[in-house]
């Protein structure tokens, strides 16, 4: 139960009718890895996964699980197990059945089936339910008994749809643990999708941020976080400001950008031609309601909106044609010195929390 | 003393007020949801009960030519059972249902899986489901009667074959034969296979399909083991709706048989054209108590209360 397979996506693409799902993505997943795939719904992070498990036939490119190019194989051929966003349990079988329902369709007999799909169900501890029906379970029990069908196929990747989606906000945290600790005790190579940030940066070995078809940004959660790649991972992720303007000078590992609204930027990065369009980043929880030391690192807004989060306080700005520059304060910082809606408030920053954001090529 | 009378008896009187009121009121709501159910108790009680109680009861009377005698005789059910006429009758039915039961349930479930899982877009699964009722469009009568210039001994069927050179003489059997009544029969019943497992099929989780697949299965252990097993209820009532029409059928025995073949119906619809209604009623309570323990068989089978 322990072999593991590298998955490994070259240039695949999914075209349906006349629209792309997926353009032309290529990725290498490692072996034993938890990898998940994050980003707003219709953004081919579903087809993708569709098409790794052979739901989804591939328009152009190729996968390979391992030494094995898949791409043609049916989906039991391939070595991986697939769990369903809504679990898809066989509602007139019970638990057992349902656990050794591909035993079965491999002919093994009903006895050693029934004997395995047992011990699967003792490892997901749901061994006192084996004779329950799907529909007389909750929410959590239903998606280890998925669990238990899709890892009974010892697969060398288990691919999830979505898997914590139909749970209440506190199952989803208790499962998500499981999750990562069954993970973990198998090792085989974990592919997730989600369309929640904070369950990709909980459980992911590798994030894969997906857009419109395309990867905005493959890479560790601490990357991600850090470092976002583009605009779109920066909004999605929800850590960064963006601000969006046009190069007026660079060199020295600097760069200084003015925004439609005339104020300037600088951020750390390599030399730009001046005119061209520039993203940065500024980090929420990095900004500070106080004048900037230097000028290009800040700017004046009026505040729109506060919300207390207990120990931290989210502020929202207007300027820099920005409509929602995020603060995020400590709470001890903001009770020091409140703002409300309607205040002119400083904002500044450091140099080290502005990145500079690259732009997909289209 | 007079007082503290007076003032019990008030005491009393607005105690049995208060109580009274909220008898009215507990009555009220009573009354109410039994008065919601008198229509439809007398409509089923004049149209179904009644009837039903009529000819039970005068399956127990006597008669002649003449007219009906109130009595209590089991002779109608003696008369009925102890003849091999009877039996045979019965068994005939029974071959009928059994037979055309089997032919709509097999024709009725593929064009329902058709229809349900290689039609793409529910429009045209739509056009298509209301051309399989186009049929129902005619009457009964006017869609059997059809059929005899198709198989008749000069029909379309039999020339079409000798033009060809096939067959050197027309086919007898077409007509006016077991063949003709159930492929009558086959061709009124069909429908009403097809809209209940259609009704189930389309309920099925696609998602499940799916999950079979990637267990490992192929088409026709996806078909055997998740299919079938989902469809029961809809495959449950419609084998109800077949069985209880074509049990209870005897125009198209008459019509396509030619008169060569018999029916419990028809059977009792020759003793009604005899007057003899107490032999009629008679096999009218024998037949219901039949179907009534084959619709029991089938419910035993399959539990359909998910679908209603």
């Amino acid at each position: 139960m322990s072999k593991a397979a590298e998955i490994d996506i070259v240039s695949v693409s999914k075209v349906y009718g006349s629209t792309t799902a997926v353009h032309s993505i290529s990725l290498k997943i490692p072996s034993g890895s938890y990898c998940c795939f994050l980003g707003p719904s219709g953004c081919g992070k579903t087809s993708t996964l569709r098409m790794i498990a052979g739901h989804e036939s591939i328009s152009s490119g190729d996968i390979r699980l391992g030494n094995i190019v898949v791409t043609d194989f049916p989906p039991a051929k391939r070595g991986t197990a697939m769990m369903f966003q809504s679990y898809a349990l066989f509602p007139h079988l019970d638990l057992v059945d349902n656990v050794a329902f591909s035993l079965k369709m491999k002919g093994v007999e009903r006895q050693e089936r029934r004997g395995k799909a047992l011990e699967m169900l003792k490892l997901m501890q749901m061994e006192p339910y084996a004779n329950r029906r799907p529909a007389q379970l909750s929410g959590g029990q239903q998606q280890r008994v998925a669990l238990a069908r899709a890892l009974i196929t010892d697969p060398e990747a288990l691919l999830l749809d979505e898997p914590l989606s139909a749970l209440d906000p506190f199952l989803k945290i208790r499962m998500r643990a499981e999750l990562k600790k069954l993970q973990k005790s198998l090792g085989i190579t974990f592919v997730h999708v989600t369309h929640s940030q904070e369950e990709a940066m909980a459980l992911a070995d590798i994030i894969v941020i997906m857009n419109d078809g395309r990867i905005e940004q493959a890479a560790h959660p601490r990357e991600v976080f850090e470092r976002p790649a583009t605009a779109f991972v920066a909004r999605f992720m929800g850590d960064h400001n963006v601000l969006t303007g046009r190069v007026v000078e660079s060199g020295e590992g600097k760069v200084t950008l003015e925004v439609a609204e005339g104020q300037a930027f600088t951020v750390a990065g390599p030399a730009q031609q001046p005119g061209a369009p520039i993203d940065i980043g500024v980090r929420t929880d990095r900004v500070r309601l106080a004048a900037p030391a230097e000028k290009t690192l800040g700017f004046n807004g009026v505040v729109t909106n506060v919300e207390y989060r207990g120990a931290s306080v989210k502020i929202t700005v207007a300027g820099a044609g920005s409509d929602d520059f995020t603060v995020i304060a400590t709470d001890a910082d903001y009770f020091e010195k409140p703002v409300s809606v309607g205040d002119a408030v400083p904002l500044s920053w450091g140099l080290e929390d502005a990145v500079l954001l690259g732009r997909l090529a289209a | 003393m007079t007082a503290a009378i007076t003032e019990d008896d008030t005491q009393i009187d607005a105690a049995g007020k208060a109580g009274f009121a909220a008898n009215i009121g507990k009555m009220s709501s009573h009354v109410a949801s039994y008065l919601q159910a008198v229509p439809l108790a007398l409509i089923l009680g004049f149209f179904f009960l009644l009837p039903i109680l009529t000819i039970a009861v005068v399956s127990f009377w006597d008669y002649d030519f003449a007219g009906l005698y109130p009595d209590f005789l089991t002779m109608n059910y003696t008369d009925t059972l102890g003849s091999w006429v009877t039996w045979k009758t019965y068994l005939n039915t029974l071959k009928y249902t059994v037979m055309v039961w089997g032919l709509t349930l097999l024709i009725g479930f593929w064009v329902a899986y058709f229809l349900a899982f290689h039609i793409r877009t529910t429009t045209m699964q739509m056009v298509l489901f209301l051309v399989c009722t186009v049929p129902f469009l005619t009457s009964n009568i006017i869609r059997m009667i059809s059929w005899i210039p198709v198989l008749g001994r000069n029909g379309l069927v039999n020339t079409t074959l000798i033009e060809m050179g096939v067959i050197p003489q027309p086919i007898e059997w077409l007509l006016y034969s077991d063949f003709a009544v159930i492929l009558a029969m086959v061709h009124l019943n069909t429908l009403f296979m097809v809209t209940p497992i259609f009704n189930t099929l389309m309920r099925i989780d696609r998602s499940l399909i799916e999950a079979a697949r990637d267990a490992g299965a192929n088409g026709r252990q996806i078909l055997w083991n998740v299919i079938i097993p989902l469809a029961k209820p809809g495959i449950a009532i419609g084998s109800i709706f077949v069985v209880t029409l074509v049990t209870a059928d005897f125009s198209t025995v008459q019509v396509m048989s030619g008169g060569q073949s018999a029916s419990v119906a028809l059977m009792m619809k020759n003793q009604m054209s005899l007057l003899q209604y107490p032999a009629a009623a008679a096999n009218a309570v024998v037949l219901l108590i039949v179907v009534l323990l084959m619709v029991a068989a089938i419910l035993r089978v399959v539990d359909i209360r998910k679908e209603l």
